[in-house]
């Protein structure tokens, strides 16, 4: 997509920015996330179908953010992650500009958040097929069987962290499952082990999740662990009416106190 | 080492008579993952495949060992001993050689000064019979880095099938005689002249590593590391999936006041690798952290124990989800 290389190329070149994180062709047909610091390597930008990844994990990176001012190519799940990192003041406001990609429509640049917010009003946010069915028929069984579901994939969790490390979301500085005086987390790549980390890591995730499946395509194993928080996201819609990663303003609504809050789930 | 002919339809049958006498693993194929598995029939074993998702090493280096228990009484702490009595014996059928070579490997890792009683045990316990590739796919690179889809390096038996279906067992060690001895009246002499080169999968020569470790030293300083490892999310996948990745991280697990201290996986992508108690980290950044996984598998492994901490499986770049290709990167430090 030459017009990516040509936005890409002057950002570069007006010093407005100096690098650009976005995508290029990796090896055997597959994507790889790239990062443009000069005319030669825009030239290796490109957006299409396969670019899937939410990029927005790099925002924070001492690895890209040290080179200077970032631009970033954008599909949906990155700008609902530049979105939300912003509420939860991860990254400041003036500190990127997002190069919005669809395989859809001709690359533009956005600037304000104001940009990537009446961008984001305008789509619809869409499980694919097999994730559609498979929550569907997660939501018919019955508590026990969703158990016994999870329990099985639990199993075959290998502890390798990379739905951790792929999400945008998870930025802790230190992850609670690594802290061991005292141990919250059993390290044990076992089915209990296995079960709290991702339990805990999906309610750290609720309301926080921006729906981007990340943590599922990168699972090692094929668990479709992207369903626990897209599960909560929906909760979330029912018990607040809110989506994530669509607004600077939106509220945290699983961190934020309020003296009206009526307390009455403690029963 | 003896060369033998098991015939297809005798495959199975040896499979059950193995199946009588001890624990038996195997490759098999459930929910899209190929893994190793207990077996309890020669049925399940699935015969497609390049290679298994997970490789062969837990049997030997299991991703949590209880290292000793421990039980705390109000004025003392008793240490309890793991009695390695209990390591069952294992047969595992379908290693894929570049897998038994990483079990080769992490012995010299184990077996260098002192020598770990938990790997000895277990290798000792466990017999391997490999299965010659036949097929590669566009990761593998055994033939690059001294291997060889028929090698016999690590295994207890290698099976070739030749292109009557049947087996050429070359029986290697008395571990590989005894998993014969179950049925030994299966084996049979060779009559016919068979190569087992003609049946191995072409996996095609992607980097000469004469002068690898000499080329990886001096390219200690330069940007090279960085600049790749700038897409790197710093998760254990490669680690995890390699078949010589021995590096672990200890932890203590109790309940109330027993407990046990356990050996774990670690994983130099980890960003809490070496980190120091202070809060300093010598490899603080993504890069650097890359530089010692190659650095540690290409220079400091040769030079110290002889041997290369790679068997060029390929899973590492195979599962990674960022693409870090290792025989890319090697291939652009040899040229």
């Amino acid at each position: 997509m030459d017009k990516i290389n040509k936005i890409a190329t002057e950002l570069l070149a007006t010093g407005k920015v100096q690098i650009i994180i976005g995508y290029a062709e990796g090896s055997k047909g597959r994507i790889r996330p790239f990062f443009a610091r000069n005319e030669k390597e825009c030239e290796k930008l490109i957006f299409d179908e396969r670019c899937v990844q939410n990029l927005a994990v790099y925002l924070y990176k001492e690895e890209t953010s040290r080179r200077g001012q970032q631009a970033i190519v954008a599909n949906i799940s990155t700008l609902r992650g530049i979105i939300r990192l912003t509420t939860e003041k991860q990254i400041k406001e003036d500190d990127l500009i997002a190069i919005i990609a669809s395989d859809k429509e001709q690359p533009f640049e956005a600037h304000t958040f104001e940009d990537i917010e009446n961008y984001l009003s305008n789509q619809t946010f869409q499980l694919n097929e097999s994730d559609k069915t498979l929550l569907e028929q997660l939501n018919a069984m019955t508590p026990s069987e969703r158990r016994t579901f999870w329990q099985n994939e639990m199993e075959n969790c290998i502890r390798c962290y990379a739905c951790r490390q792929a999400c945008p979301l998870c930025y802790c500085s230190q992850c609670v499952v690594e802290v061991n005086q005292p141990q919250w987390i059993p390290a044990t790549a076992n089915r209990t082990g296995n079960t709290e980390w991702h339990i805990m890591r999906a309610m750290h995730l609720a309301g926080r999740c921006v729906e981007c499946g990340q943590c599922g395509k990168v699972c090692p194993e094929n668990i479709p662990i992207h369903l626990l928080p897209i599960r909560l996201a929906e909760e979330m819609k029912i018990l607040y009416g809110s989506t994530t990663g669509i607004s600077k303003d939106e509220n945290c609504e699983m961190s934020t106190y309020k003296h009206e809050d009526t307390e009455n789930f403690i029963g | 080492m003896e060369t033998k002919l098991l015939r297809k339809e005798s495959h199975s049958e040896w499979i059950e008579r193995l199946l009588d006498n001890q624990e038996v693993y195997g490759v098999v194929s459930q929910n899209k993952r190929i893994s190793y598995q207990r077996i309890t029939s020669p049925e399940e074993l699935v015969k497609d495949f390049i290679i298994p998702d997970m490789s062969a090493k837990s049997f030997v280096f299991p991703s949590i060992e209880n290292l000793f228990a421990f039980i705390k009484r109000k004025d003392e702490i008793n240490i309890e001993n793991i009695n390695l009595d209990t390591i069952p014996n294992k047969v595992i059928i379908g290693v894929r050689p570049c897998d038994a070579v990483g079990i080769k490997k992490l012995g010299s890792i184990f077996g260098w000064s002192p020598e770990d009683c938990f790997f000895s045990k277990r290798i000792e316990k466990t017999t391997i019979i490999a299965y010659a590739c036949n097929k590669a796919d566009d990761y593998c690179f055994c033939t690059s880095i001294g291997g060889s889809p028929g090698t016999t390096q690590g295994s207890d038996i290698l099976f070739t099938q030749v292109n009557t279906g049947d087996y050429i067992a070359e029986i290697i060690t008395t571990k590989g005689e005894s998993a014969v001895s179950v049925a030994p009246e299966l084996f049979e002499e060779i009559t016919t002249d068979l190569q087992k080169e003609k049946y191995l999968a072409n996996v095609p020569i992607r980097f000469d590593d004469t002068h690898l470790e000499e080329r990886i030293n001096k390219s200690f300083d330069t940007l090279i590391f960085d600049e790749y490892a700038m897409r790197c999310i710093g998760c254990n996948i490669c680690a995890f999936v390699c078949p010589v990745c021995a590096c672990f991280d200890i932890q203590d697990e109790n309940r109330g006041n027993k407990g046990y201290r356990l050996r774990c996986w670690d994983s130099c992508g980890n960003k809490l690798f070496t980190l120091h108690t202070s809060g300093h980290n010598p490899r603080h950044t993504q890069g650097m952290r890359w530089r010692q996984r190659l650095m540690h598998k290409f220079s400091y492994m040769p030079k110290r124990i002889q041997v290369k901490g790679c068997v060029g499986c390929g899973r590492c770049s195979r599962y990674c989800p960022v693409d870090m290709n290792i025989s890319e990167q090697l291939t652009s430090i040899v040229s």
